[in-house]
């Protein structure tokens, strides 16, 4: 069987990624494994990126550009996210999602 | 079946798997392990898409920085070994829905949508072109990103510093913090 | 004869033919003479470090006016061997409360990482498992790779001294990275390229090396390195009279000898790239490249190794300082003053 990878696969396959990370945001209790599942989504569009860079574009490598400062902005946005959760658990004395329900404590 | 398909299918598999177990493990390490393995599996993917820079500053930033940040914060709030935590709210068949309904939604668009490949040849590795390209067609957002990636590093440090009067320490962890 | 590219060559040629013989396509072909290289590989890495052991051994004991093991063959030659031999028989205790897939996943990931990076080390001319177009990157992305395995041998172990042992080690590492790849940076900006075969391809000559052109980055990339492997002064890790093993402290046997094997070969890994950027690789007069190759890289083992009986050990948080505050900035100089070099001239 000779199947010729192109374009689609990889963009199925990040879609599958993508809802994978989805109903992981939406179900996690854990504040940390709700920022893992939002990093898979974060993967998941980088790999929807890079393939368009390569079939759509693949002179001016557009796509890679983009997934390289979402590959940042992730980064920015896991650093931050995770001092607050940090910040929360010295409060809270856990970090069950379900709880933090009130703007101030 | 040539190697570039069977590749293709091996990493997939990894990446969906990995997936599928970091969003419902019981256990958030064995989450954090998986999430690893998944990155590294996209980072599989961008070689194959003939991005190796972007694979190896994939490997660099999201396993090398991102996953420790986050090991490091499960390792700092946890309360892992309690059996009695439970992992998921109440929203799980809702999530499913959702998550399933998206997913038709997407790979029917996907199914309809002509795509328009162009040929051509890709700029051979080692990431002179993302440079270049850095540095003038994206100038503008490569400056911003450096304002962002300092904003954050400030932030994070002001807010992950314990405040002198603030509760002392949960539990019986030992009093040495490195910089985490 | 001794030149070993020519060896290789005809290994790979009879792979080759072997394997087309077999009726599968050239990229079997490719990947059968790649598993080939990586079992060569891990074979003279194995060797590489019984004998580095053996050296540590002999080097500390001189250096402490004494003379080291002498009991066991020649002068004590055939000790890491007998080592190797009691640590292979040993039983393999899991402790009952650790966590087991990530205590049986963490040495194996450490020793990965630590010899992943092997694939792309120029030995000798002609003499490189791959010449990736991304080469010294793909070093550096391994190297932050490993602290994965320390991060879950010190959480699996269930054990205080471990955890601690285990976030020390990680947040020193991490630490260090950065002033590392900003050092490696600034040879890259004078080198234009990050394939280590075109780095040691640029410095042909002497004067062409880069350790003159680069005399703060290599300084930088030198402690940066020695901090990375743990070695002393950077060793509170690992410190006996501190943290009892720090992160191995639950580990024996063969995964023990697994993250000893992956300490030895991340030394020789970093003064391998060392040489590969800022000494000439494998370049030299008369011998052939990979003696050379050899000599240089032991030779910065050996200074390791000095300096593990000559200096006394940092205190966290003077580890911790003196890379973000002076290494750090001192590396960002570094690359300011190369960057006006290379416009200017």
């Amino acid at each position: 069987m000779h199947v010729e990878i192109g374009l689609s696969h990889y963009l199925a396959l990040s879609a599958i990624v993508f809802c994978i990370g989805v109903f992981g945001m939406l179900t996690r209790r854990n504040g940390i494994g709700v920022l893992m599942s939002i990093e898979l989504m974060f993967n998941a569009v980088n790999i929807t990126l890079v393939a368009f860079a390569r079939y759509v574009t693949p002179v001016e490598i557009t796509g890679q550009v983009i997934a390289a400062f979402t590959i940042a902005v992730a980064a920015a946005e896991a650093t931050v996210a995770l001092a607050i959760v940090l910040l929360i658990y010295q409060h809270h004395r856990g970090i069950d999602v379900d709880r933090i329900n009130i703007m101030k404590w | 079946m040539d190697t570039i398909t069977l590749v293709f299918f091996a990493l997939a598999l990894l990446i969906i798997t990995s997936a599928l177990f970091v969003v419902t493990s019981k256990n958030i390490f064995h989450s954090a392990i998986f999430l690893i393995m998944a990155l590294f599996g996209a980072a599989g993917m961008f070689v194959m898409l003939e991005a190796p820079f972007l694979a190896a500053a994939q490997v660099l930033i999201y396993v090398g920085a991102i996953a420790i940040l986050m090991i490091f914060a499960v390792m700092l709030t946890a309360r892992i070994a309690d059996e009695s935590i439970i992992h998921t709210n109440e929203q799980v068949p809702a999530g499913l829905a959702i998550a399933l309904g998206l997913l038709a939604v997407i790979l029917y668009g996907l199914w309809n949508t002509p795509l328009t490949i162009h040929g051509g040849t890709p700029p051979s590795g080692g990431g002179h072109k993302l440079g270049e390209l850095f540095l003038t067609t994206f100038v503008l957002p490569f400056e911003v990103v450096s304002v962002l990636l300092l904003a954050a590093l400030v932030g994070a440090l002001i807010i992950a510093r314990r405040d002198p009067g603030a509760t002392p320490r949960p539990n019986d962890q030992s009093a040495e913090q490195t910089g985490a | 004869m001794l030149e070993l590219d020519k060896l290789i060559g005809f290994v790979g040629a009879q792979i080759a033919a072997l394997v087309t013989a077999l009726g599968l396509g050239p990229d079997w072909v490719t990947l059968v003479q790649l598993v080939v290289a990586a079992l060569t590989l891990i074979g003279f890495a194995s060797v590489m470090v019984l004998g580095l052991v053996y050296a540590e051994r002999k080097v500390s004991a001189h250096i402490q006016m004494r003379v080291g093991p002498m009991r066991v063959g020649w002068h004590g030659i055939l000790q890491t061997l007998a080592d190797a031999v009691k640590l292979l028989q040993k039983e393999d205790i899991t402790p009952s409360n650790v966590d087991r897939a990530i205590y049986f996943w963490a040495p194996i990931v450490t020793f990965v990482a630590a010899f992943a990076v092997y694939a792309v080390i120029p030995f000798g001319r002609g003499l490189v498992v791959t010449d990736l177009n991304i080469g010294i990157l793909y070093i550096l992305a391994i190297t932050t790779f490993g602290v994965i395995g320390l991060l879950m041998a010190g959480w699996s172990s269930n054990n205080k001294y471990s955890l601690l042992g285990g976030f020390r080690s990680a947040a020193q590492v991490v630490s260090y990275e950065v002033p590392m790849a900003l050092a490696v940076i600034g040879v890259v900006m004078l080198t234009q390229t990050l394939s280590m075969v075109q780095i040691v391809g640029q410095q042909e000559k002497f004067y062409q090396w880069y350790v003159w052109r680069q005399p703060i980055g290599f300084l930088i990339y030198f402690v940066a390195a020695t901090a990375e492997v743990n070695r002393t002064p950077f060793d509170l890790p690992e410190a006996d009279s501190e943290l009892v093993a720090g992160f191995v402290t639950e580990y024996s046997g063969m995964k023990f000898a697994m993250f000893f094997l992956a300490e030895f070969l991340n030394m020789f890994t970093v003064a391998a790239i060392g040489t590969t950027l800022f000494f000439g690789g494998w370049n030299g007069p008369v011998l052939p490249s990979w003696m050379w190759f050899l000599i240089k890289t032991l030779a910065g083992v050996f200074v390791l190794m000095w300096m593990r009986w000559t200096y006394p050990r940092l205190r966290v948080d003077q580890l911790m300082g003196f890379a973000w505050k002076f290494l750090l900035p001192l590396a960002i100089l570094n690359i300011l003053i190369t960057g006006l070099f290379v416009v200017l001239f």
